[in-house]
């Protein structure tokens, strides 16, 4: 057994109600580490041979929720969420901060495997070892704050029962989806607490595809045992040391981007990314700042950046809204993307959203796209259910968001993700609406524009992405640059928080990753095989894609065309992404990454990895 | 103090793009090579009050009784509000190396940071009293 994992998973099967433990294997957990690469081999090993059958909706389809080594360890817990994608059809690493990972740890467990589909809406009650399938029809279609109210209390009062002596219990975690989820929105998110979530890949329409209202998990047993207590001791200070000194994340959290983004690097996303930049001084942070956060320094267990910032609207229309933060990419595209420069107003559909159990992004995405149509004339008021989402009007793309999550009239169109939504409309209107969806392989792009050329993404970084428009997962050059998503991989496999690493040392992650399991690993070792064999996992099940849609990297490699368009104002007015520059690059990225021209993975590097099997299910595609 | 109560310190930002020193007609406002801080030229200053006016905060105020500027110098990078509200235990003040923030955002007219002050102290109630 490797140190630093518990040594068991738990596998629950929804349609009969089976219980068990699995355990594996050694030199899976060492190639694969855990969280998103695990669960790319997991789902490789179960689904791969009928991958392209395997309805990401129905019950053939995976859902994980996987810790790694490093979950409570490494200071800033978190857990990842995976199964087959129903906006991408590919496998997405999708984590979610909070204590989930470290109590199922605690548990003695390392992840949880659901596979099936209940009859009636269910929730999973994990106390240590007990687990239990338990009824959650009173918890179906309540809003994230009713589901863990009434969730928290059932559970309380369970363990209550069983354990009468033990006094007050801490509460338990809960991973849990909301309406949204429930009606399989594919922008539905996975929540935990009232406002974190696990959002790229949709994974809360997977779970209420499964009817799994909620996980609630209580583990009071220690964490595993690790290779060299001491040392990780003396790691876990050094790395609050150097995150105490990153004063930006602990004073503002990412909230200071929501100005600083528009006004400085030109590439936040404007109505719908028509422009990327703005200098509405009414969006700094420190009104913000001033107005609407009650709490400033909020962190989860363990958590030295506190980046939280719990939000309350004080007064007016709005008054009684509360969210955490807004954090950046709600500031842009609850904000901004949809013409709004309050955070008032901001506060208010973040709120809103979280409730739903949408996701922010993607969700800001479609309702910045269904706004464009409605300026644009293609979308009339009729067709929009009497609603008129005029850029800025914060009650329309509110109502609109209700009808997404509850699929009603056109919420049932824009549920089904940007992408998707256009095509349909495409159909409907006979207009080339494709023009204004702004995503890549069904999933709509981080708000981090590439046009200026001054923010972190590159031309190619969402085109050759194997997780689409995520911005935490993005293509780079050269591909052990710390922005690279084969570098990125390895904080979602070992499940930590992608921004306690800032400001750190690159190599004290191998090293702690080397204390904790007592494996050597270097970075050029991750990059060059262990990351490497990941990404083309998730390739290959991205290009292999699904039964609705499949995406060919010949067209689908390619940057929304919005990009292609020059900016139309401030400081970087005219820049764009050059085209022939873009074709240059994105071929050095695939003969970097061993794609053939294709962009198809080439047999060469897979059979080098050990991916005979990837290589057979790709040859049709050659 | 606008409203009873609310007090606030009110200094200079440090703005990452000098509104002051680009306002100066007579080049009286130079840049510190080392601080980055505004450093005023008392011989050269006609008091004229551009500075104040293109201060999207109305910082700088002119002296009293002289007829020139006064806009915070960081005391040559070590700022002695700082050093007495450390010396006093407040902590309110502290040193923050110069970083490639928005700094402007927070230069901010008296009668702006009352406004938002006031409501934040008193609520929806703050509104009355201004």
């Amino acid at each position: 057994m490797i140190f630093g994992y518990a040594g068991k998973f738990l596998e629950v099967d929804l349609s009969t109600e089976k219980i068990k433990e699995i355990k594996v294997r050694d030199n899976v957990l060492k190639e694969y580490v855990g969280g998103r690469g695990l669960a790319t081999k997991i789902l490789w090993d179960r689904l791969g041979s009928k991958w392209e059958t395997v309805d990401p909706l129905g019950p053939e389809n995976i859902t994980l929720f996987l810790t790694g080594p490093l979950t409570g360890f490494f200071p800033g817990g978190r857990i990842c969420v995976s199964g087959k994608s129903p906006q991408s059809n590919g496998v997405v690493g999708s984590t979610v901060a909070g204590e989930f990972g470290i109590e199922l740890k605690c548990a003695g467990y390392d992840g949880i495997i659901v596979t099936g589909e209940a009859e009636k809406p269910v929730f999973l009650f994990i106390k240590d070892s007990d687990v239990e399938i338990r009824d959650a029809t009173h918890a179906w279609g309540k809003d994230a704050k009713q589901t863990v109210t009434l969730l928290t209390r059932e559970c309380r009062e369970l363990l209550k029962k069983r354990f009468p002596r033990y006094g007050e219990w801490r509460e338990p975690s809960i991973l849990h989806i909301g309406p949204a989820g429930e009606n399989k929105v594919r922008t539905a998110v996975v929540t935990a607490k009232w406002t974190h979530a696990a959002g790229y890949g949709g994974y809360g329409a997977v779970m209420g595809s499964k009817r799994l209202k909620a996980i609630a998990v209580k583990g009071t047993g220690p964490l595993p045992e690790v290779a060299d207590m001491e040392k990780i001791k003396q790691l876990i200070q050094k790395v609050c040391e150097d995150v105490y000194e990153n004063e930006l994340w602990r004073r503002w959290g990412t909230g200071s981007a929501g100005y600083e983004v528009g006004a400085k690097t030109s590439s936040e996303p404007v109505r719908n990314w028509q422009e990327e930049w703005h200098d509405e001084k009414s969006y700094g942070v420190d009104k913000f700042e001033n107005r609407v956060w009650v709490k400033p320094y909020w962190g989860d267990f363990g958590c030295p950046t506190t980046c939280l910032k719990i939000a309350m609207v004080k007064t007016g229309k709005f008054k009684g809204a509360i969210t955490d933060n807004p954090d950046y990419e709600l500031q842009a595209y609850l904000g901004t993307n949809l013409g709004i420069f309050a955070p008032e107003e901001n506060v208010f559909l973040a709120s809103l959203i979280d409730d739903l159990g949408l996701c922010g992004i993607q969700t800001g995405n479609v309702l910045g796209f269904a706004a464009e149509l409605f300026q644009r004339g293609i979308l009339t008021k009729g067709d929009l259910d009497d609603l008129e989402p005029e850029w800025g009007n914060a009650e329309a793309f509110a109502a609109l968001a209700r009808k997404i999550a509850l699929r009603e009239g056109v919420g049932n169109l824009l549920a089904e993700g940007t992408y998707r939504a256009a095509l349909k409309i495409r159909e409907m209107k006979d207009v080339d609406v494709l023009q204004y969806a702004v995503q890549s392989k069904g999933i709509g792009l981080g708000a981090h524009g590439i046009r200026s050329g001054k923010d972190y993404p590159i031309n190619i970084s969402y085109a050759c992405s194997v997780q689409g428009g995520d911005h935490t997962s993005i293509a780079c050059l050269p591909l052990n640059d710390f922005r690279s998503e084969l570098v990125m991989t390895f904080n979602d496999s070992a499940v930590y928080c992608y921004f306690n690493i800032f400001g750190i040392p690159r190599k004290l992650k191998f090293e702690f990753y080397k204390t904790v399991t007592g494996l050597e690993l270097t970075q050029k070792e991750w990059c060059n095989t262990k990351a490497l064999r990941i990404l083309q996992l998730q390739r290959a099940m991205l290009i292999l894609g699904g039964p609705d849609l499949k995406w060919n990297p010949r067209v689908h490699d390619d940057n929304p065309p919005r990009f292609y368009e020059p900016l139309p104002s401030g400081p970087y007015k005219g820049k764009t992404v050059y085209k022939p520059r873009f074709g240059k690059d994105k071929k050095r990225y695939y003969e970097a990454v061993g794609w053939d021209e294709n962009g198809i993975p080439e047999s060469e590097i897979l059979k080098k990895l050990g991916l005979k099997d990837v290589d057979a299910a790709l040859e049709k595609l050659r | 103090m606008l409203v009873p109560g609310v007090e606030f310190p009110h200094f200079c930002v440090q703005c990452e793009d000098y509104p002051c020193v680009e306002a100066c007609p007579i080049e009286a406002l130079s840049i510190d090579s080392k601080t980055g801080a505004v450093l005023v030229h008392k011989e050269k200053c006609t008091g004229c009050g551009q500075c104040v006016e293109a201060c999207p905060g109305r910082v700088p105020h002119i002296h009293p009784k002289e007829n020139f500027i006064l806009i915070c110098d960081l005391c040559d990078g070590d700022p002695q509000c700082v050093k007495v509200c450390q010396e006093g235990g407040w902590n309110v003040l502290k040193i923050v190396p110069r970083k490639n923030y928005a700094y402007k955002l927070y230069s901010r007219t008296p009668e702006e940071i009352t406004r938002d002050l006031a409501v934040k102290l008193y609520g929806e109630m703050g509104k009355k009293f201004l």
